[in-house]
């Protein structure tokens, strides 16, 4: 194909995105607009598989039967939420196969936040609170994205994370309500996981090099500096009720704006964790690798076991 | 070819292919409608693609009924033929009611 042909189709593309049309598989697509996808849709599917290991952590410990199996539920949805995520991948034409060797060889990302520890119960509300908060901002502008596939399973995801948050809303308002220790522990989650969530909207506006390209593709519909105004604007009434302090000095309501002000984001944390220097960047992966790499033999035993039923039944037929 | 030669033409075939195959998933969510695309999975056989299915795409109460289909059998048309397929459609308005113009007397027609 020609480059002026290419730029033609390009023009007819970017126009048929600002009408709103939806973006199919099959479709004709730039190059760029297929490789941005599969990142961005896998570190999704990534995010959604490596998110289960600090859930997972507490499910044997959780508290009563009532919180085991919500906490099941939600660790059992997240897997889901891979499998809509990296089905929806796959149409643009890359296998799971090549989707998993990019995650266990480090090459593809996945959220930082999940670099973090889970040491007491109370993270569990907490991650439910403000880590499934801070998705959900990011996630519901997605249900609306251009390509279709990708808006499919994002309805989906969305119509099932709100559970989610809810009961780690509840974890929280629990302990609240409960003993001093047990209001201890949910202050102590909320001054770990705070500054981290805040951090998983991304980087500044300023710094974030992809923002133009995908809001013109509605890979995004606001800003990172935007969205994350939302979360804190949101989040800190939900603080106040709960009864414990959002670790930030700095944190005060702006009667100008109509929003919160809030203190100085720790990027160099950030970047740290981003290039694999979190607390648990290496459990979390070799986690996920063993897990793979020790089920090889009951992935293999079940295709064989698949394959010799077809062929008792072709020798049947022979 | 003899039976025989026939079966292990077969079995290469089949051991050739490593990975599990990919499925759609097709979902009933009452009686009443349709078979609607719910989305893709992978599994080893038809057996299966359906146990994921309902795992995976049917955990609260969204189907009466799933049906699994390898992707291979799939036949799509190509966008790039829409214009062929789809464009001989538009002009035919005399396929819809509004095409036929009543006297105002003529009600429920």
């Amino acid at each position: 194909m020609s480059e002026e042909n290419i730029k033609n189709l390009e023009e007819i593309f970017e126009a048929r995105i600002a009408r709103d049309e939806k973006i199919e598989p099959k479709d004709w697509m730039p190059e760029k607009y297929r490789k941005t996808h599969i990142r961005q849709m896998s570190q999704h599917a990534h995010s959604e598989i490596i998110g289960m290991l600090p859930e997972g952590n507490w499910i044997t410990r959780a508290p009563s039967l009532r919180r085991k199996v919500a906490l099941l539920a939600k660790v059992q949805d997240e897997a889901g939420h891979g499998l809509y995520l990296y089905s929806a991948c796959e149409t643009l034409g890359i296998s799971r196969d090549e989707l998993y060797d990019q995650l266990h060889s480090g090459k593809a990302k996945y959220s930082s936040i999940f670099n973090y520890p889970t040491v007491s119960w109370a993270d569990m509300g907490a991650v439910g609170w403000l880590v499934d908060g801070a998705a959900i901002i990011n996630q519901v502008p997605l249900c609306n994205t251009s390509f279709g596939p990708y808006a499919r399973a994002m309805v989906r995801v969305c119509k099932e994370e709100s559970f989610h948050q809810r009961q780690g809303f509840e974890i929280m308002l629990s302990l609240c309500r409960g003993s001093k220790e047990q209001k201890a522990m949910a202050q102590d989650a909320l001054n770990r996981w705070w500054w981290p969530s805040l951090m998983m909207l991304g980087p500044v506006d300023a710094e974030s090099v992809h923002t133009e390209q995908s809001m013109k593709w509605k890979l995004k519909r606001k800003t990172n500096d935007e969205l994350r105004q939302q979360f804190i604007d949101q989040t800190v009434p939900q603080a106040d009720l709960l009864g414990i302090t959002v670790p930030d000095p700095d944190l005060k309501w702006n009667e100008e704006t109509g929003h919160y002000d809030f203190g100085e984001i720790d990027w160099d944390e950030f970047w740290q964790v981003v290039k694999g220097h979190g607390p648990c960047n290496k459990e979390r992966l070799s986690a996920r690798v063993n897990a793979w790499d020790e089920g090889k033999w009951v992935r293999d035993a079940a295709m064989a076991h698949a394959e010799k039923k077809e062929l008792n039944k072709l020798k049947e037929v022979v | 070819m003899g039976s025989r030669g026939f079966l292990w033409f077969l079995i290469i075939d089949i051991m050739s292919k490593k990975n599990w195959p990919l499925w759609e998933i097709f979902v009933r969510s009452k009686n009443g409608l349709e078979h609607r695309h719910f989305g893709s999975l992978h599994a080893t056989d038809a057996e299966m693609a359906m146990e994921n299915a309902r795992d995976v795409y049917t955990r609260r109460n969204e189907g009466v009924s799933i049906w699994v289909v390898e992707s291979k059998h799939i036949t799509a048309s190509n966008p790039e033929n829409n214009g062929e397929l789809f464009e001989p459609a538009q002009d035919k308005v005399y396929r819809h009611p509004t095409f036929y113009t009543l006297p105002d007397e003529i009600k429920h027609m």
